[in-house]
């Protein structure tokens, strides 16, 4: 079943990793919200084409959520917290962007490597969906392992949390109640999340996590 | 039916444990709930004595409870119904006992919701059918056991003595844990009925024997497992210590039979040996601790040791002879063994209440400032005496009966074929002979140090009888004792059918001979009879006394003693608690406790003391877990880093894990 279904379903999900690629080396806030923004529409295709594919009407009502809140409710309330905490400087990386571009495409590489093998037997679509799927995973925790800022990492963890959901919707059979509870995790994740961010400003006058560090009295 | 009604009762029990939690801060909550507790108790011994009695097949009830595809398994065959007897007998004492003592209690909320608790606990791990159930029953009771044992936290030493507790607890369920897993195979079907009909092959049966030995040894308290028991048991409230001592070590004893005899298939021969090896050792070493012990709730604890190292013993025998296919000699062993589980349930509970009398009246437990309480508190020195001598394993009280039977299964051991058996057996007979010689060193000691002689202290001539409550729990567990040593055929015969359950064969019918005789072999190789022992004694104390009055003149004169010229002696100068054990701790001391004595004598002239200086070694401690705990130690303060890395530090953490982890698996795959 190698037609232009499967290519098309590889395009997207590709291109969900792409664009994962893309948010690790964006430097501003507005940048990879709006980067974000693309990654959370690229997500809502690749399942709506996914619900074609399976001929699964349930997978339409996954992608509309992730259109929805992912690349609308939550990008625009990620807006607002960035206007109103006044940060819209140029957020620093840990390290250089080469080294982490560079970890970025090992990441990927392993993810295919461990994936491809280890799902023999099952469907090809379903192979490489959880293969980029995983990747997409990995690619969210380097961004919130090299990000400083707090923003930034509700955007590395929101990102894998559709890594996640491309994951769900490849993987035929999987009932909507699970990809419903997903989804509505993640909004609730970003709802604490949220709440958070602001109870740190309140408290230290930034959202640079260091702070929190300092908090604590720990050494570094 | 009748395990409806046990369950019922253990949710009663759980219920009541959730009421003592509202009533227990009031003053009459805590007779209240242990009022409740004691008939919730008799109910269950009622229930299950009977099921005992009926000796019907065994009553299965699958409840669609705890895990989702394995529900939860109950059985009720007559092993678990003579457990669940001996269970509830000891824990109607402890709740009698408790409503009188329980005032005692400091912070009574720290107590109260947790006996009936444990009581629930301890009844459901006979009735567990596959290994979830039992797990998390015998878990339940470990951990409200622990909360018991750290229910008086105050003292010194009992929050190191509840954490050295709960980690030997997590261990030993853990390897129970395992020993589970190895039993349900490949299959993993965890329920006790697959595990009986499938056979593990001999290695991995050998292992699961381990697993069980160290599991269910380690809250039974064979040596070298036993560290945990003598500091946990005694810093229980008295009752708990009861609990613990007397009932809770049979649990364990339970599990090794339930493992060992039912579900692991037929035994190999030298398993007889192991088991007989650790019980010889716990058996003389437990004793042996006893005596060179000064606290009097420890030295019951270690003579739990004793007692159970009896058990394992008893347990090996049966294993060995049942190797063998000599069926009724592993069924007089095993007879033995459980007629001793609930003769030392009786007498240890028996012993502790009296040990939680005299704390409570007088506040102390160092035997070496006790002294004289025989005239203070009489009920209470009166049934210390019955369990003193009953633990003594001295007729006409009932551990000699089970010890006895023991000796004359040990007898059998020259008809067994292998040469290993043959020669180490009578060894570990002759351990256990010195036991129980050394144990009625050990009770003459403990009663006429705190009981008889002159107060060594204020606290001790201050000291007053108890609560009618605790008196009675006491006087009705001697009697108890008495009565089971004077007439064990009754419970001999309810021993046949939980044996036969276990073995599949019955006592030897000569056991039981008319005029209450028993006979373990047959009637030409020795017989017993208490109650011709118990008349023998009786009428000849009776005539002594006659006696005595005929010749003595009138009344009793109290007079001075002869004084060895040393008029106004000070108490002090009577035996001490140490000095009695002295001569034996000259014999094992330097070898087994590593003791040294000096001598510090001053020049004459001086008038400076002399004095004597002992030194031992817990060498179990030193050698096994010493270094183990400081390696623990090491490790944990190595990784304390950990504790303070920057939220960064803990996410790259787990990132680099999974990342490793998927590299193994692309390499490895």
């Amino acid at each position: 079943m190698h037609g232009i279904g499967f290519d098309i379903a590889h395009l997207l999900a590709g291109s969900l990793v792409l664009v994962s690629l893309t948010m690790l080396y964006q430097d501003r806030l507005y940048a990879l919200l709006n980067t974000y923004t693309l990654h959370a529409v690229v997500l809502g295709l690749a399942v709506a084409w996914q619900a074609r594919l399976q001929d699964a009407p349930h997978l339409y009502i996954t992608a509309a959520i992730a259109l929805l809140f992912k690349a609308g409710i939550i990008p625009i309330a990620l807006h607002r917290i960035v206007v109103r905490l006044g940060i819209h400087r140029a957020i620093e990386t840990v390290s250089g962007i080469g080294t982490t571009m560079l970890a970025g495409i090992g990441l990927v590489g392993l993810s295919f490597a461990v994936m491809l093998r280890v799902t023999e037997g099952a469907a090809l679509v379903a192979r490489e969906d959880v293969a980029f799927a995983l990747s997409v995973v990995l690619l969210g925790l380097l961004i919130m392992v090299t990000r400083r800022n707090a923003v930034s990492q509700v955007v590395g963890f929101m990102s894998l949390e559709n890594g996640l959901i491309l994951a769900a919707a490849g993987a035929q059979g999987m009932p909507l109640v699970v990809e419903i509870s997903v989804a509505f995790s993640v909004l609730i994740a970003f709802i604490v999340i949220g709440v958070f961010l602001f109870r740190i400003r309140e408290r230290f006058d930034t959202v640079d996590v260091r702070a929190l560090d300092r908090f604590r009295g720990e050494r570094r | 039916m009748m395990v409806m009604s046990l369950l019922a009762g253990i949710g009663l029990l759980l219920a009541l444990s959730v009421l003592a939690l509202f009533v227990g801060a009031r003053p009459a909550g805590t007779p209240l709930v242990y009022a409740i507790g004691l008939v919730l108790s008799l109910f269950l011994l009622a229930v299950s004595g009977s099921a005992l009695l009926r000796a019907g097949p065994a009553q299965t009830l699958v409840l669609p409870l705890g895990l989702p595809w394995i529900g939860t398994h109950l059985r009720l065959d007559a092993l678990a119904a003579f457990f669940l007897v001996v269970i509830n007998l000891g824990g109607a004492g402890a709740c009698l006992y408790g409503i009188g003592y329980g005032r005692h209690a400091a912070e009574p909320l720290r107590v109260l919701p947790l006996v009936p608790a444990f009581l629930a606990g301890m009844n459901l791990v006979p009735l567990a059918d596959d290994a979830f159930t039992f797990l998390v029953a015998w878990e339940f009771m470990s951990l409200a056991s622990w909360a018991l044992v750290v229910a008086e936290h105050r003292g010194a030493g009992h929050v190191e003595a509840g954490y050295i507790y709960l980690a030997m607890a997590v261990l030993g369920t853990f390897a129970l844990l395992l020993a589970f897993g190895l039993l349900a195979g490949p299959a993993g079907d965890y329920a006790f009925a697959s595990m009986r009909a499938a056979h593990a092959a001999p290695p991995v049966a050998a292992v699961v024997l381990g697993l069980v030995l160290f599991g269910a040894g380690a809250k039974a308290g064979l040596v070298p497992m036993h560290v945990w028991l003598p500091r946990a048991h005694p810093v229980a409230p008295s009752h708990v210590s009861a609990l613990m001592s007397g009932v809770m070590t049979k649990v364990a004893i339970y599990a090794v039979i339930r493992i060992v005899f039912d579900l692991l298939g037929p035994p190999a021969w030298w398993w007889g040996l192991v088991v007989m090896g650790f019980g010889g050792a716990s058996a003389l070493m437990g004793i042996l601790y006893a005596l060179f012990e000064t606290d009097l709730k420890r030295v019951l604890a270690y003579s739990t040791i004793e007692n159970v190292g009896f058990v394992f013993a008893g347990l090996g025998l049966a294993l060995a002879f049942r190797a063998d296919g000599m069926a009724a000699a592993a069924a007089l062993a095993l007879t033995a063994a459980l007629l001793h589980v609930l003769n030392h349930a009786v007498l240890k509970s028996l012993q502790f209440f009296g040990a939680g009398a005299v704390l409570g009246a007088s506040g102390l437990r160092d035997m070496d400032r006790m002294g004289g309480l025989i005239h203070r508190m009489k009920v209470t020195s009166v049934a210390m005496l019955a369990g003193a001598i009953g633990l003594s394993a001295l007729p006409p009280f009932n551990a000699f009966v089970s010890e006895w039977l023991t000796f004359q299964a040990i007898l059998l051991s020259p008809a067994l074929p292998q040469w290993g058996l043959k020669l180490l057996v009578p060894a570990v007979g002759a351990l256990l002979a010195l036991a129980a010689a050394l144990a009625a060193t050990c009770f003459v000691r403990l009663y006429g140090i705190v009981f008889l002689g002159r107060p060594r202290s204020d606290a001790a001539a201050a000291a007053h009888e108890t609560d009618p409550f605790s008196a009675t729990a006491m006087v009705i567990f001697a009697g108890l004792a008495l009565l089971l040593g004077i007439v064990p055929g009754p419970a001999l015969g309810a021993l046949r059918p939980a044996v036969a359950s276990v073995l599949g064969t019955l006592q030897p019918a000569a056991l039981r001979l008319p005029w209450l005789s028993i006979a373990p072999l047959a009637a030409s190789r020795g017989t017993y009879n208490g109650l011709l022992v118990f008349l023998f004694i009786a009428g000849s104390a009776a005539l002594v006394a006659v006696a005595i009055r005929l010749v003595a003149p009138g009344r009793t004169r109290r007079g001075p003693a002869w004084d060895c010229g040393f008029p106004d002696p000070s108490p002090s100068l009577q035996y001490s608690a140490g000095g009695f054990a002295e001569p034996i701790r000259r014999v094992f001391g330097p070898v087994l406790f590593r003791s040294r004595t000096s001598v510090h004598m001053p020049p004459p002239g001086e008038t400076r003391p002399a004095r004597l200086v002992v030194r031992s070694h817990d060498v179990v401690w030193e050698v096994l877990y010493a270094p183990v705990a400081g390696l623990v130690a090491a490790a944990s303060s190595r990784l304390n880093v950990m504790q303070f890395l920057t939220i960064r530090r803990y996410l790259s953490l787990v990132f680099a894990l999974l990342v490793i982890l998927l590299l193994v698996l692309a390499l490895w795959r």
